[in-house]
């Protein structure tokens, strides 16, 4: 059976949460889909419940997520947390399994908050056990008050510091925090700074980190370089090389960081086109003002259509929920203007931490696609042997065609090719997303037909 | 409290304790622990070893994006563990290599 929707909203972080909170003041019906068990995205993880103390630990940015949660309270709001959509088609119909039942919903407006994933930081031993990603340290201990102790933290980014300071806060011991910003990115990064004085809060909360993890005497190293973990089962040791002397860390949790990147899995499915940022180095889904997809009626609001932050694409989020619900100009031109102050500083971000070239294309020996453990170094081997793209590599090598679908390979692997071919990523291309974007079992496909009538 | 499993639990009485049994040794967990944090917790890192290179692999990304903590739950094989709430009496195992034709899961 196929439900309708007048409105259907991917993701309940804060684009969605925002888009459907303003589409329901003008009186849209909402049916709201996310993956994760209760409200808030990655960045207000299990917000609805988190105590006092876990908002001590987070921090007054994490606390102020509770200010969205108000819209679940809203008439004609279909919230339905745990529901997997795996895919979107062109004509708006929308396929989930919730609870282990597919459903399909034909929606008259789609709009596509899917948020962001961390970069894929590919170096020697990064796929051993015990290597995770900032971003998922930051979710154990939103979701599960889980802290990593005396981790070594290594990349570059608001959030490495962020996250070491939060772990701080819970009381944990940080091993160090081994820097890979390159010193180049300081000076290219300064022409940039004036108009990032604009959202000054961020640069002031910038500051308040480093003193608050300087006066904690974490050991900090600063444009490290040639990073390799090792270990038998599990990471046991970091090196690198940092101001001119290796080091040799020893460590049971390593955590990484090096930005992130929008999610793109189902705008890349709808065979959309994304434009290439050659900072921040990544892909983009092309949108109008009002966040507007080539595809008449499907929007993309939040950091799946670039990177933005929280607040910003809250603000994405209302803008495409006014234009839905048909709102005037007028109405958007105070939150254009908060949205142009947010946005101020992103330049001076992307630029100050562009990942060093050996976390974009690694070197020969590095696993890039981890699901099928294909290396750097087979990658430029078929751009040798006549592979033009991504979606080529992947009959020679498997590369992008594990469970993860190309998520964490794909923009090393274009990168690598377009390094090789010497041409831009764009050129190079983008792995073919195809449906189903998640995994979808036959046993769950068949509950489509269970509220069929009986055939003859 | 010192430990050497890397994790450690912030203090949260609310929560019910459960325990999960990961391959034939039992874990105890917190109810809403997804089955990778309650086996983290418990210094469990390696959930399976890669279909190729026989290497072992743990949870990566937390958010059900990387598939890197797929394993066995009650039966059903290539569930993501970050993905899966722990359920008293819950049995995990731990997914090693390529799947035989003759055994394994249905999933």
């Amino acid at each position: 059976m196929v439900e309708q929707a007048p409105l259907l909203i991917v993701g309940g972080g804060p684009a969605g949460l925002a888009a459907a909170d303003t589409a329901l003041a003008h009186g849209k019906k909402v049916m709201l889909l996310d993956e994760q068990p209760g409200p808030g995205g990655q960045i207000y993880r299990n917000i609805a419940d988190a105590d006092e103390d876990r908002k001590n630990i987070l921090g007054p940015d994490y606390a102020q997520g509770r200010s969205l949660l108000a819209v679940l309270k809203r008439d004609g709001l279909d919230y339905r947390p745990g529901s997997i959509v795996w895919e979107v088609t062109p004509d708006r119909s929308v396929h989930f399994t919730e609870g282990g039942r597919a459903h399909i919903v034909a929606a008259d407006r789609v709009i596509l908050a899917t948020g962001a994933l961390e970069r894929p930081m590919p170096f020697p031993g990064w796929t051993l056990p015990g290597v995770m990603t900032c971003g998922a340290a930051q979710i154990m201990l939103k979701a599960g008050g889980l802290v990593a102790d005396g981790a070594v933290l290594a990349g570059s980014g608001p959030l490495l510091l962020l996250i070491a300071t939060q772990m701080l806060a819970a009381g944990a011991r940080i091993g160090a925090i081994v820097e890979t910003t390159p010193a180049r990115n300081y000076p290219a990064s300064l022409p940039h700074l004036p108009r990032a004085l604009r959202a000054a809060d961020y640069l002031r909360k910038g500051i308040a980190m480093t003193v608050a993890l300087r006066r904690a005497g974490i050991p900090w190293y600063k444009g490290a370089h040639d990073l390799r973990a090792a270990g038998a089962d599990r990471v046991e040791s970091l090196r690198f090389t940092a101001g001119g002397r290796t080091h040799d860390l020893a460590c049971k949790v390593l955590l990484l960081h090096q930005g992130v990147v929008p999610n793109v899995q189902i705008t890349r499915s709808l065979r959309l086109d994304h434009c290439w940022d050659a900072l921040p180095r990544a892909w983009r889904p092309r949108l109008d003002e009002w966040g507007e997809t080539a595809v008449a009626g499907i929007f993309v609001a939040g950091d799946g259509g670039g990177i933005v932050g929280a607040k910003a694409s809250a603000i994405q989020g209302r803008l495409a929920g006014l234009r839905i619900t048909g709102a005037s100009a007028a109405e958007a031109a105070p939150l254009r203007r908060a949205l142009a102050r947010e946005l101020a500083i992103r330049h001076f971000l992307d630029r100050l931490y562009r990942p060093a070239d050996e976390f974009l294309r690694p070197g020969d020996g590095t696993i890039v696609c981890r699901c099928e453990e294909v290396l750097a170094g087979q990658i430029r081997e078929h751009v040798r042997i006549g592979c033009l793209g991504p979606n080529q590599a992947k009959a020679y090598s498997r590369a992008g065609m594990g469970p993860c679908q190309g998520r964490i390979c794909g923009l090393t692997v274009s990168e690598i090719i377009a390094g090789a071919r010497d041409v831009s990523p764009d050129e190079a291309g983008y792995y073919r997303i195809r449906a189903p974007i998640k995994p979808v079992t036959v046993g769950e496909l068949a509950t489509l037909a269970d509220e069929d009538p009986p055939p003859g | 409290m010192p430990n050497d499993t890397g994790f450690r639990r912030l203090a949260d009485g609310a929560r019910r304790d459960v325990t999960v049994d990961f391959d034939g040794q039992p874990v105890l967990a917190r109810e809403g622990d997804s089955v990778a944090a309650a086996l983290l917790a418990a210094g469990i890192v390696a959930l399976r070893t890669t279909p190729g290179g026989a290497e072992p692999r743990g949870p990566y990304c937390m958010m059900g994006v990387c598939f890197e903590c797929l394993v066995e739950i009650d039966g059903v094989a290539n569930m993501q563990a970050c993905m899966t709430p722990v359920s008293d009496g819950m049995r995990v195992r731990p997914m090693l290599g390529a799947r035989s034709l003759d055994g394994g899961g249905d999933g």
